[in-house]
């Protein structure tokens, strides 16, 4: 009588403990839990990546800056980025120290695809560099062919006008709420078409390299602007 | 603006080369590059240790000792390097922060050392980085404790008169002033211990009455021991009454803590003085008497200790929340389980799940008092599991506990924690006004009128290096960036919507305006290009500081820097008083002979009404930026802000 009791309360130990050893297991094959560090360990991701820019005389070759100006650009560069390359995230959020007031994402994704001239996804010292060259010494053609470039988002060599509708609203989002008079809504489409009349000769909906130049080149408010920052190195 | 992205500032400004095609108005100047001096090194010498450094590095922070012009009365012309001093090993975390843009807190350091230099250098400690930030208030606060303890150890002297009510308050919360408080105390103390020990021994029983049943002291003695207590609720009634009395603050007074427990002593006593023999609420009655073991809490005036532990828990509230909260865990997950577990042997203690509890309770406390053991091998199993758990979960939390405790023990108990609060709100409210710096910087910078509109503006170069001494030219360059910025956001040359940067305030009420779009008269002189948008201040007749008008600059900067803060201090607040604007839509006709800005400024702001002595320029055709011809000179120039 005795021994069929322990056999089946033996029974039915050996059955909870089963039952429990199985549920862990499930609970383990599910992910749930974990039992060893390793499999939580995280990739590391390859941040070390660093870039070290071609010698100073290969960029005063290739650049209009002087020695001495490369010098003081590069310190600059090293000490906000150390690894020595500039990422998108990285770039906007330096691009949105100097306008606090407005959002200054849209516009610094469209200057960082303007920049990064190889496409690479991240900016290093020579594409800054040379960025710079054209902008601050290179002539007004050199210049217009950068903002051309620029405003062409799809470097299809054609500018539409929902192109320049994105950096238009990209230009007027770093304004931010706060302006006087308050932004509607469709001013940065207003501002396209007025754009768009200027520069659109031959009415077919689409501004191209050299309607672009052209109308600069006849357009005195834009030729002055073109030499204002000359002197900002 | 942030230290290192100033080295960004050069491609920024060449980046907005983009903006040049579609902008439809004219460029603002740049600024002059001030006599383009090249980059030099600056040698700081602290104490003979030397350091390093450039120049611009140390202009990034223009509020600042070594970013402005006071460093130069520090300048050796013998040695031409710049001597401090000062502690060369603190100023080293100094001069990183003009580096990094980081202020770190060296935890080896003297906290008020530190302060001094701090104070010395003229950097506010709130940008201390976050890292050492904890570290530093940590410090801070415990110094200044240490502080306060010295000052009333020093607090013998009794202030000259004193009132008998702060007499008898400072009495009683500091027995040791006068010899009378002493003996206060000293008498109370031993009521409470009396008190506590009659009603212990109350209790006890003594001898046996003639029906051979044992009677407690209480019953046999009735009348000696009403007396005591009756003694005792008279000294502690006429105890608490005084201190009500004396106390300074008298609502604070009863909602403590101290004085809770005090009512919560003796309220019994006149409870039952006032409720008879009744049979009913005799029950209730007893259970009233359990609150005069309250009494032993008086202690707590008494002693320290005790004090320091009722903190410790208040503190540990935490802590004791969590322990409490696994510890219910554990025991319901172990009851369910030693039920179940217990369920089919036969004549099982474990009636049910909250039976088990019990069971769980006294085996994960390693109490085991054996009334209820469980008898199957899986219960077994099971409780070993159990009490071994036990052990864990309840060491875990309790060290916590202790530290705490120890931690202030040491500190000697204050209520610092709500201090930390107000100052953690009050320091990031001034790193944001000091964040805010950058843009009000730059809309004091056009209030203040440093920007010239029109190209061609010769007799003011002489001002506009004053002007532009005044602030960086870093600075001055970032506000120029935001000025083309604002130029380029224009529709059309006809229309002349001028998109600005204004701060917070001015926007919210035009923001009001615009939704009441009422469009004011206008007066017939306007042009018509004028009314377009129907805000107050359309026209914006922007004029600019006369050169001839009150001869220097410091006086004319007057005005300015009465209302406004100091151009550069990015540290200070700047004070922008906003009237409410007028509704009487009447004001806002203009008139011909009147600038039309003194109108909306006399109603909207109270800052920079800078008098206009001379006749105003008839700008009726429209607002500044169809300035393309000569500047007038004698024109006063005042945004209406």
């Amino acid at each position: 009588m005795l021994s069929a009791i322990w056999e089946t309360e033996g029974l039915q130990t050996v059955g909870i403990v089963v039952l429990v050893f199985a549920s862990i297991k499930l609970l383990h094959l599910l992910g749930l839990i974990s039992f060893s560090e390793d499999s939580v360990e995280d990739e590391l991701e390859l941040s070390t990546v660093r870039h070290r820019p071609e010698g100073l005389e290969q960029l005063e070759a290739r650049t209009r800056f002087s020695r001495k100006e490369l010098q003081i650009l590069y310190r600059g560069f090293k000490n906000e980025c150390p690894s020595g390359i500039v990422n998108e995230e990285t770039f906007k959020d330096i691009y949105a120290q100097f306008f606090p007031q407005g959002e200054s994402s849209t516009y610094a994704h469209f200057l960082f695809n303007a920049f990064d001239t190889d496409h690479n996804g991240s900016l290093s010292f020579e594409d800054f560099v040379m960025g710079l060259s054209i902008l601050l010494r290179g002539t007004i053609q050199e210049k217009l062919n950068w903002a051309f470039n620029l405003y062409d988002i799809n470097k299809d060599g054609y500018i539409t006008k929902e192109e320049m509708l994105d950096i238009m609203k990209a230009i007027y989002d770093m304004m931010g709420k706060c302006t006087y008079p308050i932004l509607k809504e469709d001013t940065p489409r207003q501002h396209v078409e007025v754009f768009f009349q200027k520069m659109d000769k031959n009415k077919d909906g689409v501004v191209t390299i050299d309607e672009f130049i052209d109308c600069c080149q006849n357009d005195e408010n834009i030729m002055r602007s073109m030499h204002l920052f000359e002197n900002v190195l | 603006m942030a230290a290192g992205v100033a080295a960004w500032l050069p491609f920024a400004r060449a980046a907005a080369i983009g903006w040049m095609p579609v902008a439809n108005l004219p460029m603002p100047v740049a600024p002059a590059g001030k006599n383009k001096r090249q980059d030099e090194m600056i040698i700081l010498n602290v104490s003979g240790r030397r350091f390093e450094t450039w120049r611009n590095t140390l202009d990034r922070y223009p509020d600042t000792l070594l970013g402005s012009s006071e460093k130069e009365f520090f300048y050796n012309e013998e040695t031409k390097e710049y001597f401090f001093d000062r502690d060369p090993d603190v100023f080293r975390s100094v001069l990183n922060f003009y580096r990094t843009g980081k202020l770190h807190y060296p935890r080896y350091e003297c906290i008020s050392s530190y302060d001094e230099e701090l104070a010395f250098f003229g950097i506010i400690s709130e940008i201390i980085g976050d890292c050492c930030y904890e570290e530093y208030k940590d410090r801070k606060r415990e110094n200044a404790e240490r502080l306060m303890d010295d000052q009333e150890d020093n607090k013998d002297a009794k202030p000259p008169n004193m009132t008998c009510r702060e007499t008898m308050w400072r009495a009683f919360e500091n027995p040791h002033t006068s010899t009378m408080a002493l003996v206060f105390y000293y008498v109370t103390g031993f009521f409470i211990a009396v008190s506590v020990i009659t009603n212990v021994v109350e209790t006890v029983p003594c001898g046996t009455s003639p029906n051979q049943k044992e009677v407690p002291c209480g019953e046999r003695y009735t009348v000696a021991f009403f007396c005591m207590d009756t003694a005792c609720v008279m000294i502690f009634t006429v105890e608490y009454l005084m201190r009500l009395f004396a106390a300074p603050s008298r609502y604070r007074f009863m909602r403590s803590v101290m004085s809770i427990i005090d009512v919560v002593a003796i309220l019994p006593y006149y409870i039952g003085l006032v409720m008879t023999d009744n049979e009913d609420v005799s029950g209730a009655f007893v259970t009233l008497r359990v609150f005069r073991v309250f009494r032993i809490f008086k202690f707590s005036r008494h002693s320290q200790g005790l004090r320091i532990l009722g903190y410790t828990l208040k503190s540990c509230a935490s802590e004791l929340g969590f322990l409490l909260f696994s510890l219910t865990m554990a025991i319901i997950i172990f009851a369910t389980v030693m039920f179940y577990a217990e369920k089919g042997s036969s004549s099982s203690k474990f009636t049910s799940i909250p039976a088990s509890f019990w069971y769980t309770i006294v085996t994960m406390t390693t109490l085991g008092y054996g009334d209820m053991v469980p008898k199957t091998i899986a219960g077994k199993i099971f409780g070993s599991i159990c009490s071994l758990s036990g052990v864990l979960v309840i060491a875990l939390p309790v060290p916590v506990i202790v530290s705490n405790f120890s931690r202030i023990y040491h500190q000697n108990q204050r209520a610092d924690k709500r201090r930390a609060q107000k100052m953690q709100k009050a320091r990031l409210a001034r790193i944001r006004i000091s964040k805010q710096g950058t843009s009000n910087a730059f809309l004091h910078s056009k209030r203040n009128g440093l920007f010239s509109e029109a190209p061609e503006f010769t007799s003011s170069t002489e001002e506009d290096q004053r002007l532009n001494k005044s602030t960086s030219l870093l600075e001055s360059q970032h506000h120029h960036l935001l000025h083309c910025l604002e130029k380029t956001t224009v529709t059309s040359p006809l229309n002349y919507i001028n998109h600005e940067f204004v701060d917070q305030q001015y926007y919210q009420q035009s923001y009001l305006e615009a939704g009441l779009q009422n469009y004011p008269s206008r007066s017939p002189s306007l042009s018509s290009r004028d009314g377009v948008s129907g805000t107050c201040c359309t026209r914006r007749s922007k004029k600019q500081h006369a050169p001839l008008q009150n001869a220097s600059g410091p006086a004319h900067m007057q005005p300015l820097t009465q209302v406004h803060a100091h151009p550069r201090g990015l540290q200070e607040l700047s004070t922008i008083h906003i009237q409410p604007l007028s509704t009487s839509r009447s004001s806002l006709n203009m008139r011909v002979d009147e600038p039309a800005s003194l109108n909306c400024q006399s109603s909207q702001i109270t800052t920079a009404i800078i008098s206009i002595p001379t006749p105003p320029v008839t700008t009726s055709d429209g607002d500044a930026h169809l300035r393309a011809g000569p500047a007038h000179q004698n024109v006063v120039k005042v945004s209406a802000l």
